[in-house]
């Protein structure tokens, strides 16, 4: 297997981008990451793209063929391929073009992760956000997507594991860093009281323990490590992506306040590269929910169970914390969530961090970064660890 | 909108929470499966009809105030994943019930009610809810 190389990044704003239709957002995202890797297009032998349900979003399949003729592909019958994963769609074609790249079948693989959600009306959307659950079982009992975070996030305050308060401190350390962002969706820093009174959606949790829908699309760029000086002096190194899988639903686990998935794959990331948790200078989480990131926290490492909560609210996880920095992006929360492109953007930032250009967002010194991407309950996650050259 | 066909193959589930057991490791499953996922080959012919035990307690719960079209009528309304005395989780509605008076731990039964309908004319589904059981 060979080593692999991130060339190239590129985002598009996350938001309600009212003027900009599915195949836009695609192609500036990844013309953005073109440019970034200096490529002129014909090098890419490879596209893989993550996309949750532009079916229901704009009903549109094949979005696999939409990508490759409107990057201009199709015309030299490159192979692309569509990835859904629930949530964790980006995170899994992530990691499908770093096989493609790894194993020799590609050189020059382009990556993307777009979503268009806003075409949708909001019940429609939920409905298609449940449905990342067990159609049948839950979302079909009238259990919510929202619901079943509540549910994990009531255990956990009941058992002990977290508070309230902290919880909901989830949502200031994303808002936080979501401020200093320019493609966030929101680009404001919130106070926990905000959290806190935010109206009810699933209690405990409110509108702001939860990602906005949004839309967007992220992009990047691999080729094999030894190839990439031939195109940039700035990239980073892909030294682990792992994947778990969990069941569909959340009731057919033996605990529900931990994702065995992030556990599982987790620790093989660490393995493969020989490092623990405490080498991880700078994370992106799956934070869907606030309960879920501060679950990530925990399940990635970073904190014994019962100790998360307490270290995001004392502020350990902000820019200048103690702790490991957590969604320097904004994360899911601020800084959108459009579905199939949440786990490429999140790899994005790592990248940027890795290589100095997170702007007001940098973190110092970093040398292993770490993205976690997670589809339904932790049904599926995949944990990337990238690290700085 | 889903098919006739589609809610009427889980009748037994929806209506009687029929599951199943593995008569090989002991392990019960609801909703119902025919593979174990713990003894996967040494379960193939062991999987056999089982019926979920009724009564059991909250294991966690929720009062859902965004609600799916369907359920908006009810808004708001509460969920929870009951344990049942057979040890099995299952996530349902909570109804007949003080939104402010559930708690973990709370004794609940399972009873027969309608879920939604496929708009004003189509198929009405039904399904277990749990209430309290006092």
């Amino acid at each position: 297997m060979r080593d692999v190389a991130i060339i190239g990044v590129g985002c598009t704003k996350f938001g309600e981008l009212w003027n900009k239709s599915f195949r836009a957002l695609g192609i500036e995202a990844g013309m953005k990451a073109m440019e970034d890797a200096n490529l002129s297009g014909s090098e890419v032998d490879g596209i893989f793209i993550g996309n949750m349900s532009a079916g229901r979003f704009i009903n549109q399949q094949h979005i696999d063929a939409l990508i490759a003729d409107y990057s201009g592909m199709a015309t030299h019958h490159i192979p692309a391929t569509r990835v859904e994963a629930g949530g964790a769609s980006g995170g899994v074609a992530f990691r499908q073009a770093v096989m493609a790249v790894a194993s020799g079948m590609n050189d020059v693989v382009l990556v993307g992760g777009a979503e268009k959600m806003t075409d949708l009306d909001d019940a429609s959307i939920n409905s298609v956000m449940d449905a990342t659950a067990d159609a049948d079982w839950e979302a079909g009992m009238g259990v919510t997507f929202a619901s079943l975070h509540a549910m994990i996030a009531q255990r956990m305050i009941h058992d002990g594991i977290a508070t309230r308060e902290e919880i909901a401190s989830f949502a200031v350390n994303s808002h936080f860093h979501g401020a200093l962002n320019p493609n966030a969706q929101f680009r404001k820093a919130v106070p926990i009281e905000t959290v806190l009174k935010s109206g009810p959606v699933a209690t405990p949790l409110g509108m702001f323990d939860c990602a906005p829908i949004s839309d967007g699309a992220a992009s990047l760029v691999l080729c094999p490590l030894e190839d990439a000086k031939k195109y940039t002096d700035s990239y980073v190194k892909v030294s682990a992506v792992t994947q778990a899988s969990d069941t569909l639903a959340l009731a057919q686990r033996p605990d529900i306040t931990s994702y065995g998935a992030t556990v599982a794959a987790a620790e093989r990331a660490y393995k493969q590269v020989g490092i623990t948790a405490a080498d991880i200078s700078v994370a992106e989480v799956h934070d869907v929910y606030t309960v879920a990131g501060i679950m990530a926290l925990q399940d990635l490492g970073f904190y014994k169970r019962g100790e998360a909560g307490k270290a995001v609210l004392e502020g350990q996880c902000q820019l200048g914390g103690s702790g490991v920095t957590i969604n320097t992006s904004g994360g899911l929360k601020a800084r959108g969530h459009p579905i199939g492109a949440t786990g490429v953007a999140q790899v994005a930032e790592i990248v940027e961090q890795l290589r100095g250009s997170a702007d007001k967002r940098q973190v110092e010194n970093a040398k292993y970064g770490l993205a976690q991407s997670s589809g339904g309950m932790g049904s599926a996650v995949t944990v990337s660890i990238m690290e700085a050259i | 909108m889903s098919s006739v066909a589609r809610e009427w193959r889980e009748i037994p589930g929806r209506y009687n929470l029929k599951g199943t057991k593995c008569e090989n490791c002991g392990s019960i499953f609801f909703p119902a499966r025919d593979f174990c996922p713990k003894c996967r080959r040494a379960g193939i012919g062991k999987v056999v009809p089982y019926n979920v035990c009724r009564t059991g307690k909250v294991y966690s719960f929720s009062v859902i105030h965004e609600a799916p079209d369907c359920n908006n009528a009810m808004k708001p309304y509460a969920v929870a994943m009951v344990q049942t005395d057979d040890g099995v989780l299952v996530s349902a509605q909570l109804v007949d019930v003080d939104l402010d008076k559930i708690e973990i731990g709370m004794p609940v039964r399972a009873v027969l009610r309608k879920l939604d309908a496929d708009g004003a004319s189509g198929v009405i589904h039904y399904g277990y809810k749990f209430v309290p059981n006092l």
